[in-house]
């Protein structure tokens, strides 16, 4: 591992644009799919994740770096960051609604359903492959919340904008969902003539 | 020695993990004790906060209807909160009108207690009671209406106002893994204070209807929650029109029971409508009632009587058969009880005959 350290801000924004987790390496997809119909609801659902991915990240840092490296646990890491994940779910929305119980009503409802988000899992996952160190990690973990965030948000956007317009039968729901997320996804990726991570 | 270190690691992280969690709610899901003012002072309950409403209550033996278990699904337990209970949520949203909405109609389910909450409940609510109770008779009535008689156990009386209404609580069988409850109107007379009646139609598919007509049997204890609803006679009048169809019979026969057991002078039309012979039932009881009671008039009437069923009785819709009886209901009360189609139509009709709409009661079902 002598490759050269990457800046954490190239990082950060790479994860946003052009190395997106849903546009690039399609995770966190169903309830992308899914939960895209309204822009308020997308668009919480996007804050959602980028508040649990960066604590997760962090959290399945500390743990990788303090007890899964030291004891030799690598190949345990998918169980315990799962579990990692789980338990830091519950915590934050106890927290949320102690002590934000505003956000925690707009966003309460998501929480729970964010736990089985593959891309939380994701991030954690890359942070090990890619040996990022702890800087590179947390804003990793931003970059790629708000790249999740953006996409969502402007999905349901444009998808409640065509929603105006006729839709042949066929392409109403998943299909033309489909055909949008490819769209975005090229736009994504023509900027990566400015930065990548790989 | 690898095997050990692993279970070791990944139960040891677990445990942390859960320690924090239990910590984190006994910390932060903390909010003390917290005062709940019902009716404006009326009642005051010190409760622990940080549960549902719906939970802190049914602590407290306020039972407030629900028939989800506090899932947000059936939208039963709407409470006015007058304050304390923080904004509307997305879950309560689809359930409540827009003049709910304004009138601070929550659901009790939803709202988690985290200071002192004032709300305003019906006064009936408070006579809402949980019941121990037996099975002790199933009887057969129609090819899918079954009878079931019930002893109460823990409490062991019950007050109720004829008409009302009670719900069962199912166990898990077959291939249902979950607890249902639904509600059912009493059939019996308020005057029978350790017994309660329930006469249930059977319902393809439906999870509780399967659950009483095949599954619960002599012997076996159920819990109830009631009496409940707001169908029951009012006794401003001198007449009385009652239409029923199926099982929508209970209330009405309860209704009637009480009104000879207390000896009160009313008149009494009973329009009973079914499609044949095999879908009438109690007709010997009604039948003999009438006899005894010449204020009572007893009306079954079929829609499509089988040339077999030998029907000497009224033939047509049950709200045509009530013309020929009824003509002007201006000082009249009617109760109706039946699916939502039979009753719009018979509110149709009998506003048509001048009777006033604040004086037709039904329950759906």
């Amino acid at each position: 591992m002598n490759a050269p350290v990457i800046n954490p801000f190239i990082i950060f924004f790479a994860s946003i644009i052009t190395s997106n987790m849903v546009l690039s390496n399609f995770l966190g997809m169903c309830s992308f799919i899914s939960v895209s119909n309204e822009f308020k609801t997308a668009s919480g659902l996007g804050k959602s994740v980028t508040l649990v991915m960066v604590f997760t990240t962090i959290i399945n840092y500390v743990v990788y770096k303090f007890i899964i490296l030291p004891l030799n646990l690598e190949y345990l890491r998918y169980v315990i960051f799962i579990i990692v994940i789980a338990a830091s779910v519950q915590i934050i929305e106890l927290v949320m609604d102690r002590y934000l119980p505003d956000l925690h009503i707009k966003l309460g409802i998501f929480l729970p359903l964010i736990t089985v988000n593959c891309a939380i899992l994701g991030i954690s996952l890359f942070m090990v492959i890619r040996n990022y160190n702890f800087w590179q990690t947390l804003l990793f973990g931003l970059g790629s919340g708000l790249g999740w965030w953006l996409a969502i948000a402007t999905l349901a956007a444009i998808k409640e904008k065509i929603g105006k317009n006729k839709i042949p039968e066929g392409l109403k729901g998943p299909g033309l969902t489909f055909i949008i997320t490819g769209l975005m996804a090229l736009a994504f990726i023509g900027l990566s003539g400015i930065f990548v991570i790989k | 020695m690898e095997i050990l270190i692993t279970i070791i690691s990944v139960s040891g992280i677990a445990t942390l993990l859960a320690i924090l969690i239990v910590l984190a709610d006994k910390f932060l899901n903390n909010y003390g004790q917290c005062n709940i003012s019902i009716n404006d002072g009326d009642k005051k309950l010190v409760v622990q906060g940080g549960q549902s409403l719906l939970s802190s209550l049914g602590e407290q033996k306020i039972y407030i209807p629900s028939a989800c278990g506090g899932k947000a699904t059936c939208g039963l337990c709407k409470v006015k909160v007058i304050n304390g209970a923080g904004p509307l949520l997305p879950t309560e949203e689809p359930f409540l009108t827009k003049q709910e909405r304004l009138d601070g109609v929550r659901l009790s389910c939803q709202v988690k207690i985290k200071n002192d909450i004032s709300i305003v409940i019906p006064e009936e609510y408070f006579s809402i009671k949980q019941y121990k109770a037996t099975v002790m008779k199933i009887t057969d009535k129609t090819h899918d209406i079954k009878e079931f008689s019930f002893r109460l156990d823990d409490p062991n009386t019950i007050d109720f106002k004829a008409g009302q209404y009670m719900q069962i609580e199912t166990k898990p069988y077959g291939k249902i893994k979950e607890k249902a409850i639904r509600a059912y109107s009493i059939s019996s007379s308020p005057s029978d204070k350790n017994h309660i009646e329930l006469i249930v139609r059977r319902v393809q598919g439906g999870v509780c209807t399967t659950y009483m007509h095949d599954y619960l049997k002599v012997g076996d204890q159920v819990t109830l929650t009631g009496p409940q609803g707001d169908f029951y006679r009012r006794d401003d009048s001198q007449s009385y029109i009652f239409m029923a169809g199926g099982s929508g019979l209970a209330p009405i026969k309860s209704i009637v029971m009480d009104i000879i057991e207390k000896k009160l002078d009313k008149e009494m039309y009973f329009f009973f409508g079914a499609v044949t012979k095999k879908d009438l039932y109690y007709i010997d009881y009604f039948t003999q009632l009438e006899k005894d009671y010449p204020k009572f008039h007893y009306i079954p009437a079929l829609s499509g009587p089988l040339p077999e069923d030998n029907w000497k009785g009224e033939v047509g819709l049950v709200t045509n058969v009530m013309l020929q009886h009824i003509k002007d209901g201006s000082t009249m009360h009617a109760y109706l009880c039946g699916s939502p189609g039979m009753i719009n139509a018979c509110i149709n009709v009998l506003t048509g005959v001048s009777f006033r709409e604040e004086k037709i009661f039904y329950d759906k079902f």
